[in-house]
């Protein structure tokens, strides 16, 4: 159970009021100084975060309001999580259109950094299946926002600062059943993943790759790419057990990540898959959502905390800085557990603020070590600055407010929707 | 169809405990306080599964209103083979301290309506049903940091196993479930340590107590071992601690 007033990589640690809301009709609860909406504390850095201010705790807005299995038009309170929504729809029939790496984020929370998926390049982000959601704002308003209007652009992607979201609609997608049919192909150098990406997208629904980034010189960017699609509903095969999923029981004084235990554990999932190609069935559950079998695995990075970096290219320079990242990472030693890697599509986000756009996108985690750990986060994002790109804020923790200005070159037409009453750590950090 | 009764729809524990019924296409009849609450809750119950959800608004408090609301959800399930009393209020044990008024209003809500309803409910049910209120492990120790609370918990206590041993000839189970320290927005700006439970964890203890029809119920469990123990402290050795 994520404590509310933490974010997932445990970094910053900060102090703050929580505030629930747990009913829909009610207003904006009347507190000094600024709010922010918070959800699951999925995000990893301080996006979720409100030092010295409220943050409003949304996770008990989680009631359904209508679903018409006939259509899949979903209509919940924003507090619903992902796993909820899956729970109730899948045995109707309907999946979430898109879904990001783990189902235990709210709904309000997955519009606010409209978050993406393995199918970027086929469906676009969540806020693409959006049909309409209401935002509470702290002048007592309330605002059903839909698609094409400024509002809707503002707050799809907005951080949580346009208001607070308390229900949204969306469209979720017809699937056969709960198994997915995914063929894993082993690639030794990173050339291979753009031409197997180039392959796949039009072939497969779902694409991503891993990658073992304490490989160096001819195999840089050697990895597993994987392509899936949802398979026909057999009932004959086994479902796993999940009943009793492991959890981190408690945080361990240090780090269990670092420098002896990664490049041993990187090898060994590259080398795990001996033939070249496979296929397998696979429940959603684990193809979608390997992380959330185990619970609190954050905790795994010990009591400083972690960072995740992601970043996305745009695709002229996406090889070389790619290249340079792994390069760089794989000289620093201090590796990533994590190192994933996928091609967005050229859908066009909704937001003001989306991340997603064409390019490539490579995320990593790295133990928070200290000045070390910044001093290398910064040389990547000097890199990604050189190319063009941009970081993640639902992964950040630390980016310059240069660069995100530059990246999110709409944030002046964003700041405009800001709620007077709402602020971030985040946004604090990078508008100074 | 298992048709259900739950009269303090609206509190966090009974939410939960509604929902695991709705997963199992139960019908729900849900009554409150607040109408709009209710009608949330029902809609959501209803994309969880439930076969059919009804709701009706009342005070617990308006005892003459009491018939009128059974006779309501009796008309509309024909019959009712689980009726869940879950309404509470947390007082204010220093206010309740100042005024006997304000002590006697909340010794009502938390121990006397339950009583009456009880009363009025067993009449009503057949062979096979069950009738559970949400007591408290406040119940089984007057504390002084909140003795109104627990006296009225203490008398649907001890009525409930008054109750159990009259209807177990019928058939009908009676369970007085004893929850500990909840997360609830009744319990909102309580300090939470390790023994503090969510209402899901509790709503599951609930589901298998009636499940197993079982009497009594310590949620979770743990508590039955920590009223063991608090309950045994000698008289002369409470009065002086501070619990
Ligand atoms: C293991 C793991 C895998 C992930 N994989 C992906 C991935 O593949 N793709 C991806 O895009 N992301 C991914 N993420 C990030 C995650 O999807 C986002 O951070 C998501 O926004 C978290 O949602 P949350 O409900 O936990 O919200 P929080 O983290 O609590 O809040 C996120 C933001 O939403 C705002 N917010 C929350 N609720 C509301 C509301 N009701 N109204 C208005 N604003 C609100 C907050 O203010 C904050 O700005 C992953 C995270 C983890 C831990």
């Amino acid at each position: 159970m994520t404590r509310p007033g933490q974010s997932w990589g445990r970094y910053p640690q900060a102090r703050q009021r929580i505030v629930p809301l747990t009913d829909r009709r009610q207003p904006l609860p009347q507190v000094d100084g600024s709010v922010l909406p918070y959800g699951n504390g999925r995000s990893y850095g301080d996006s979720c975060l409100n030092p010295d201010g409220t943050l409003l705790h949304l996770r008990g807005l989680d009631r359904f309001i209508a679903f018409d299995s006939a259509s899949g038009v979903l209509r919940c309170e924003a507090g619903v999580t992902l796993a909820d929504i899956i729970a109730i729809a899948l045995p109707q029939g309907w999946f979430l259109p898109v879904t990001p790496g783990t189902r235990y984020v709210t709904v309000g929370g997955a519009i606010a950094n409209d978050v993406h998926g393995k199918n970027h390049h086929g469906s676009g982000n969540f806020g693409h299946h959006l049909r309409c959601f209401e935002l509470l704002r702290s002048d007592g308003s309330r605002q059903v926002c839909a698609p094409g209007e400024d509002l809707f652009a503002a707050s799809v992607g907005g951080l949580g600062l346009t208001g607070a979201i308390v229900w949204a609609e969306l469209q979720l997608r017809r699937v056969p059943g709960p198994w997915m049919e995914v063929e894993s192909i082993r690639f030794g150098q990173l050339d291979d993943f753009f031409a197997l990406s180039a392959q796949s997208a039009h072939s497969h629904e779902y694409t991503v790759a891993w990658i073992d980034c304490m490989a160096r010189g001819r195999s840089l960017g050697r990895g597993h790419f994987l392509r899936a699609d949802h398979a026909p509903g057999d009932a004959g095969r086994h479902v796993p057990a999940s009943a009793t999923p492991m959890a981190m029981p408690f945080t361990p004084p240090m780090s269990l990540v670092n420098r002896l235990s990664l490049r041993p554990l990187n090898a060994l999932y590259y080398h795990r898959q001996r033939a070249p190609r496979r296929r397998d069935s696979v429940h959603y559950a684990n193809y979608f959502y390997p992380l959330d079998g185990i619970g609190d695995w954050n905790r795994m990075y010990g009591p400083r905390g972690f960072f995740q970096h992601q970043c996305v290219l745009p695709p002229a320079n996406a090889r070389d800085g790619i290249a340079a990242m792994l390069g760089e990472i794989s000289r620093d030693g201090g590796g990533s557990f994590l190192a994933v890697l996928k091609e967005f599509g050229e859908i066009p986000s909704l937001g003001l603020l989306s991340f997603p756009r064409p390019g490539t996108t490579l995320a990593l985690d790295f133990p928070n070590g200290g000045p070390a750990t910044f001093a290398l986060l910064d040389r990547l994002d000097a890199i990604v600055a050189e190319a063009g790109g941009a970081v993640y804020p639902a992964k950040d923790a630390r980016m310059s407010g240069r660069l995100f200005r530059s990246a999110y070159p709409q944030w002046p037409r964003f700041q405009a929707h800001i709620d007077p009453k709402f602020s971030s750590g985040f946004w604090r950090r990078v508008m100074e | 169809m298992y048709r259900v009764l739950i009269i303090g729809a609206t509190s966090a524990i009974a939410e939960a405990t509604a929902r695991v019924y709705a997963a199992r296409g139960a019908a729900l009849y849900l009554v409150g306080r607040d109408l709009d609450r209710l009608s949330a809750i029902a809609a959501d119950l209803g994309v969880r599964g439930a076969g059919k959800t009804a709701v009706s608004a009342f005070d617990v408090n308006a005892y003459e209103r009491h018939q009128d609301v059974l006779d309501a959800a009796w008309a509309e399930f024909g019959q009712i083979d689980l009726v869940l009393i879950a309404h509470g209020t947390l007082p204010d044990q220093a206010a309740c301290e100042a005024s006997a008024e304000l002590a006697l209003r909340e010794f009502s809500t938390n121990g006397l309506s339950t009583i009456a309803l009880a009363t009025a409910i067993a009449p009503r049910l057949k062979s096979g049903s069950t009738l559970a209120a949400i007591s408290s492990v406040a119940g089984d120790r007057g504390r002084a940091s909140n003795y109104l609370y627990g006296s009225a918990k203490a008398a649907v206590s001890t009525f409930f196993s008054g109750l159990r041993q009259r209807l177990n000839a019928d058939g009908i189970n009676v369970l007085t479930i004893k929850p500990g320290f909840v997360d609830t927005p009744m319990t909102r700006s309580f300090k939470k340590g390790a023994l503090w439970a969510t209402p899901d964890r509790i709503a599951r203890g609930i589901v298998d107590a009636i499940d197993k029809r079982r009497g009594v119920a310590y949620l979770p469990w743990f508590w039955w071992g920590i009223m063991q123990a608090i309950k045994n402290i000698p008289e002369f050795v409470f009065r002086r601690i501070k619990l």
